[in-house]
């Protein structure tokens, strides 16, 4: 008898703090999902809506109204509901052959574009990650100090460097190389220039934080087993840095792709890129359902490569 | 070891200098083929800018380092003969274990047959067979050990340089993976340089071990010389534990010292054929093992005696540490293997017992710096 109760009464005692601590993993639980709430309910409304928005925009149908497009949704007589759903804007992008070439020229812009920051970037952040101490964070100093300057402002003093009488033309015919001014603004020349200047720290800064981790005795290492440097460099260095090379790159191409203010004012009338042929649609043609299709096209064209490098990114963890 | 040999490496005057510290401060040293020699020291010595100017990795301020008779102080370090063995183990994160150890047979250019039949023999030998398909972060500490060793020992290296080779392990795994360390080198006949700040590790693996502080060498010396003959307070303080009183010497014999010292008052009888001048001022430094421990006074006479109060007792099973308070404030520590069993529920000797202690005249280390 006496048995039995110690054992009931240790059962009870057990029971009480169990009880609690259940209770406290649920709240943990839900606090973990507020969490990941919130971030998600910001993507919510400020991208998906958004995005659905102009989806349902490039599915209806022009007219010279405020807002220039009829109602995709409508109320017929008697009570009946109309859904009217236009591809043709999508059919148009298709047959006018503008399109396809501008969108072909803008991924053709920033693929170069991100293979001169790629080039560019690599070695800088290299170099970054192998300085000493204080000189380290100066040189990191002068990666982030452009973002003080407005944008804009950086492109319009650009404009001044390459412009038929700007700085470099005029000291190119002072220092007697040419003649005449070369054509730098208003090129293709001139929107290469604006990118990758502009586009650079985002290449450095995630090359910087890869190699950064890197553990330097891995070189060593590798020095030791009789890698030459080069060989350490493509066998070693190479290879452990490609997330930052992927993260850097996509961080170029992906906005670079949609860009319009260079293209804009760095390469005049000259240089057809989505961005702004975009801008047109939406102002000087007024066509907002076919400027929507535009938009929508762009983000699949950008969004695929993503998700496919997700996938390969999700099998590696697997193996 | 044959007393004729010629030393396998030699280093000449070597220093090191990292802007105004000096890390390593113009060291000679010799070592034979064969050895497996420890450089000991706390951290921040040297021993970690000494192992890595052997290795290529450091260029030396000033100095020379031959390998086996090569000038090996410019050569960079994917040329030397020399492979080493990283504390942190260094395995590259993107390759199989296979693939991390075939890495330096690879660079040499060595054909892949050849290859493949090396790692395998390497891997075997570390009996890692069944997991040279898995990546470094599938392994255990123990694992990554093991494939850090291999690698390094497959290229046949002249000599084998190891920076903390045990230090990630844990205490069982550590002791097993020593006498694993010492069976492989024996099998190779690599000569291994370790750089420890482990005395244990240092004791049991080494030949020789040469303790470090500052950027020199202290003593160099096998583990017996460095552990029962050592000649500094600083060396005899490192390595293990000790008790060193303060005193004078009162008689100098033909045979003999006497050492008078103070607090606690005391007469240490040493026989061991040293000679110091009457008046010196020097240190007695006696280990904890080197104590009887008895209830009764002994009766050696007036020398080589003290009497004491037990403060604390500490049982590890084979053995028991006695703290022993000595007059007012000197506490010494005291080492006793359980020899007998006591009786149950009875022990031998307890907290606050009267005791008194006696050690051999041969016992007693005498040091004047």
């Amino acid at each position: 008898m006496i048995n039995t109760n110690q054992v009931g009464n240790s059962e009870l005692v057990a029971a009480g703090p169990a009880i609690i601590k259940r209770l406290s993993r649920s709240l943990q639980h839900r606090w973990k999902s507020i969490v990941i709430f919130i971030p998600y309910f910001w993507l919510f409304l400020f991208f998906l809506t958004p995005f659905f928005i102009v989806f349902k925009i490039s599915l209806a149908e022009p007219a010279i109204a405020s807002p220039p497009f009829l109602p995709m949704i409508e109320w017929a007589d008697e009570g009946i509901l109309r859904i009217k759903l236009v591809f043709e804007n999508f059919v148009y992008l298709w047959e006018d052959d503008l399109y396809f070439k501008t969108y072909l020229n803008s991924l053709k812009i920033s693929s170069i574009s991100t293979l001169l920051c790629l080039l560019l970037g690599y070695p800088m952040a290299y170099a970054i990650v192998r300085a000493r101490h204080p000189y380290k964070h100066i040189l990191l100093m002068f990666i982030i100090l452009p973002f003080w300057i407005p944008f804009l402002l950086r492109v319009y003093s650009l404009m001044g460097l390459l412009a038929d009488r700007g700085t470099i033309n005029n000291l190119l015919i002072y220092l007697g190389f040419i003649d005449e001014p070369i054509r730098l603004l208003y090129a293709p020349f001139a929107v290469y220039v604006g990118i990758v200047y502009t586009y650079l720290p985002f290449m450095i800064l995630p090359l910087y934080a890869n190699m950064e981790k890197l553990d330097a005795s891995l070189r060593e290492a590798a020095a030791d087993l009789g890698a030459r440097p080069v060989a350490t460099f493509i066998t070693v260095t190479l290879p452990l840095t490609t997330p930052g090379i992927i993260a850097g790159s996509l961080l170029v191409f992906i906005p670079a792709t949609g860009e319009f203010i260079i293209p804009d004012l760095l390469g005049g009338g000259n240089v057809l890129m989505i961005g702004r042929l975009l801008w047109d649609e939406f102002t000087a043609n007024h066509d907002w359902p076919v400027a929507s299709a535009v938009a929508i096209i762009l983000c699949i064209v950008l969004v695929l490569p993503m998700m496919l490098y997700q996938r390969t990114q999700g099998k590696q963890v697997e193996d | 070891m044959d007393p004729d040999q010629q030393p396998f490496i030699k280093i000449q005057s070597l220093s090191k200098h990292f802007g105004s510290f000096t890390a390593v401060d113009s060291v000679d040293l010799e070592i034979y083929k064969g050895e497996l020699f420890s450089l000991l020291g706390a951290s921040g010595c040297g021993k970690t800018t000494l192992l890595r100017m052997l290795a290529g990795f450091e260029t030396p301020s000033s100095g020379t380092i031959h390998i086996d008779g090569v000038d090996m102080t410019d050569v960079p370090p994917y040329e030397r003969p020399v492979n080493m063995m990283f504390q942190s183990y260094a395995l590259f994160p993107h390759m199989s274990v296979e693939q991390n150890v075939a890495y330096g047979l690879h660079r040499d250019g060595i054909d892949k047959q050849a290859i493949k039949t090396r790692v395998e023999d390497m891997l075997a030998m570390v009996e890692l067979t069944d997991f040279r398909k898995r990546k470094p972060h599938q392994l255990s500490g123990g694992q990554k050990q093991r494939v850090a060793l291999a690698r390094s020992l497959v290229k046949q290296p002249k000599v084998l340089l190891l920076d903390e080779p045990l230090a990630a392990l844990d205490k069982r795994l550590r002791e097993n993976t020593q006498f694993e360390l010492m069976k492989i080198q024996d099998q190779l006949g690599v000569t291994f340089i370790v750089v420890t700040h482990d005395q244990e590790e240092a004791m049991t693996l080494s030949t020789r071990i040469a303790m470090m502080d500052a950027g020199r060498f202290i003593q160099i010396g096998t583990p017996i010389e460095i552990y029962e003959f050592p000649e500094s307070r600083l060396v005899a303080n490192f390595i293990g534990n000790t008790n060193m009183f303060e005193g004078r010497v009162t008689e100098n014999g033909v045979d003999h010292i006497v050492v008078q010292s103070k607090q606690p008052a005391c007469e240490f009888f040493i026989d061991h054929g040293i000679s110091i001048q009457e008046g010196t001022r020097v240190w007695v430094a006696i280990r904890p093992e080197k104590f009887r421990i008895s209830k009764s006074a002994p009766e050696s006479g007036q020398t080589n005696q003290m009497k004491g109060v037990i403060d604390d007792i500490g049982y590890l099973g084979k053995l028991s540490i006695y703290r022993v308070r000595i007059g007012d404030d000197k506490i010494i520590q005291i080492t006793s293997p359980n020899l007998s069993r006591p009786k149950h529920g009875e022990s031998l000797l307890d907290w606050s017992d009267e005791i008194y202690l006696s050690w051999d005249a041969s016992s007693v280390v005498v040091l004047t710096k």
